[in-house]
């Protein structure tokens, strides 16, 4: 099949003025992590204010001796900016059809998993088990398809978990600002969109087909969202689908654009590394380990301490435990990336779109955040 | 006998002068930090209170206390009216911190929108406290829109740094003729000592509480540092001489009439 051009946008997609794209795209093909020394960290470590060239030297390679100087600070910027508060949320995924061809994706259409999506009843009885663990902020997923799951499918969804929950969020294809403004409209007011990977070239040989191939478009996700009237905006990269320091250095510029242009967004960061799926054993963290993993997680929060910041049920618990309070300020509980199995003897309609590595329920990353001295938060939002 | 030292606000009298903020520890903590403050006001973010969580802010409060809910999470004067509104329905009284924000990385209170917000609460009868970036112009419309009192930022919130706009809450303390309520960045209690040396009519600090190893006993440090700065206050402190020594022969010695 032949390859479309990925930075040409397709029929149907909103084209928006903005020289963010291309900022952030000059910046990370500079970006040299190689080049930074220990004298930058240190002086980075030094610096009350964390400027793009710091943060730049704190995700390089010389950082990676200083990653105790980070944890200190970076608990610290935390501790001053969210006190011991830690938000709790569980994802919700309501379908798993996508017409993207991702090559590292469980859900992707020429992978042959078992594929579903959630009637408008079993997303209410979804979402009414999931309320009585006692969480009050739910982000809703769906696969990239249009016609699976169209947008007032979604507005549904949101309108519906409005009943149940403070805070909707939503983690699902990007669509235009009117569309976004739509969704706002249903409810949902925080939107999370993965870049995946800033490096174009490789970007264009992992999406080999569907709208997702489109870079640009999904690079201006988060804006239209803010200019749908979204109150936040999350920001990631996969991280072990390309150069991981460049990847994560272009996340963090990209937020710190984006909160520059439009400086009332809540801002956050998301900090997946790819692993392993259904049917594919090839794809793996690579070189991405733990301590790359804190290093990118430290460097943002001391780049934006105001930020929040998820960890994924990707990590294991103890890794989970550690970086809340510290980094992270959001974490999810009672997870499943599946289709349909939130209630009791539920079994799942649809497969998963990768393995998680914490299994733990609300009760129990409750009790692991008290023994760490931490306060779980189940609200900390008013839809305005 | 000595005069009972007071201030009012909204009709209520208030002893106490340390306004106790309750956010970024952990609810269980906030009668132990109210009690060591000696606070007869504490304010809350209604996003804290607005849920059925064990953990309801709401639930940890003690009987007595004067709420102050604030707007925190508004963008604008629309969005602030809007969760004032709901505090009230959800039976925080009327006393309300306008706080509108709109930029996230500082969290520097919009001084315009603020105005608005105060002038559309205070006609709805709330007890309204805006908390602003101290400008003399924008505290003498926030008078004149009905504001209760007035809360400058000493320091961007969270930060700790203490005095950072002394000058300009001076220039408040002696114009405006509402309550001076310094509010954010006060980081030591020897800083909120100083706003009250200086004439603020109260302090109120969040961060430098929550943050400190040992809550209850910091909220106890504040509260004896603020009555100590209030006592200063109100004997008048001592001359202090900029520079050097002033000369023992006056200059204008020469005068005959």
């Amino acid at each position: 099949m032949e390859r479309t051009n990925h930075m040409e946008y397709m029929d149907g997609m909103e084209i928006i003025k903005s020289d963010i794209m291309q900022k952030v795209i000059n910046k990370m093909h500079h970006y040299q992590p190689g080049k930074y020394t220990a004298e930058d960290v240190r002086q980075a470590l030094q610096r009350e204010y964390c400027t793009v060239e710091d943060f730049a030297a704190l995700l390089s390679p010389a950082a990676e001796p200083y990653l105790e100087q980070m944890a200190q600070r970076a608990k610290l910027e935390t501790r001053k900016h969210f006190g011991n508060s830690v938000y709790l949320f569980t994802p919700l995924y309501l379908s798993n059809y996508c017409e993207n061809h991702c090559v590292y994706c469980g859900f992707n259409c020429y992978n042959h998993i078992k594929r579903a999506k959630l009637s408008i009843e079993e997303i209410e009885k979804e979402m009414r088990a999931i309320a009585a663990s006692g969480l009050e902020e739910i982000l809703l997923l769906t696969g990239e398809s249009r016609k699976m799951a169209d947008i007032t499918y979604i507005g549904e969804a949101c309108k519906i978990a409005r009943k149940y929950f403070k805070m909707v969020g939503l983690e699902v294809y990007p669509m235009n600002s009117d569309e976004y403004a739509y969704l706002h409209a249903c409810g949902a007011d925080f939107v999370t969109v993965f870049q995946e990977t800033y490096d174009s070239d490789q970007y264009e040989t992992l999406h080999l087909a569907g709208h997702k191939r489109v870079f640009p478009y999904r690079f201006h996700a988060q804006e239209r969202a803010l200019m749908g009237g979204m109150r936040g905006v999350a920001f990631a990269a996969l991280l072990g689908l390309a150069d991981f320091r460049k990847d994560a250095f272009a996340t963090g510029i990209h937020a710190y654009f984006i909160q520059n242009k439009y400086p009332w967004a809540e801002i956050s960061f998301s900090c997946p590394r790819l692993r392993p799926i259904v049917n594919n054993d090839k794809i793996n963290p690579k070189d991405v380990h733990e301590t790359q993993l804190l290093q990118i997680m430290m460097a943002y929060r001391i780049f934006m301490p105001f930020a929040g910041m998820t960890i994924s049920t990707r990590e294991r618990a103890g890794f989970r435990d550690n970086v809340v309070g510290m980094t992270a300020t959001k974490i999810s509980a009672g997870v499943s990336t599946g289709i349909g199995n939130h209630g009791e003897n539920d079994v799942e309609k649809g497969d998963v779109q990768f393995e998680i590595a914490d299994r733990r329920n609300v009760e129990e990353v409750c009790c692991a955040l008290r023994e760490h001295g931490l306060q779980p938060v189940m609200n900390d939002y008013v839809y305005v | 006998m000595e005069k009972k030292d007071t201030f009012i606000l909204g009709g209520k009298e208030f002893s106490s002068r340390f306004i106790l903020g309750s956010g970024k520890y952990n609810v269980q903590l906030i009668k132990a930090a109210v009690e060591n403050a000696g606070a007869q006001m504490i304010t809350l973010a209604l996003r804290r209170a607005n849920t059925k969580d064990a953990e309801n802010i709401l639930d940890h409060i003690p009987e007595g206390i004067t709420l102050l809910p604030n707007t925190s999470g508004a963008r604008n004067a629309k969005e602030a009216v809007r969760i004032a509104r709901l505090a009230r329905e959800l039976g925080c009284g009327n006393f309300v911190k306008v706080e509108v924000i709109h930029d996230s990385k500082y969290l520097l209170p919009d001084n315009y929108e603020t105005i608005k917000a105060t002038e559309q609460l205070a006609a709805e009868g709330f007890v309204v406290l805006p908390y602003m970036y101290p400008d003399l112009n924008v505290a003498r419309d926030l008078m004149s829109a009905g504001a209760a009192a007035i809360m400058p930022l000493a320091a961007p919130i969270g930060s700790n740094k203490g005095l950072a706009t002394k000058d300009f809450i001076r220039i408040l303390i002696e114009e405006i003729d509402l309550p001076i309520i310094v509010d954010a960045g006060i980081g030591r209690p020897s800083q909120a000592c100083e706003a009250m040396e200086m004439g603020c009519a109260a302090v109120m600090a969040n961060t430098a509480i929550a943050t400190a190893g040992d809550i209850p006993r910091m909220a106890k440090a504040f509260h004896l540092a603020i009555e100590a700065g209030r006592s200063a206050y109100l004997s008048g402190l001592g001359r202090v001489l900029e520079k050097g020594g002033s000369a023992s022969s006056p200059l204008t010695g020469f005068l005959q009439d």
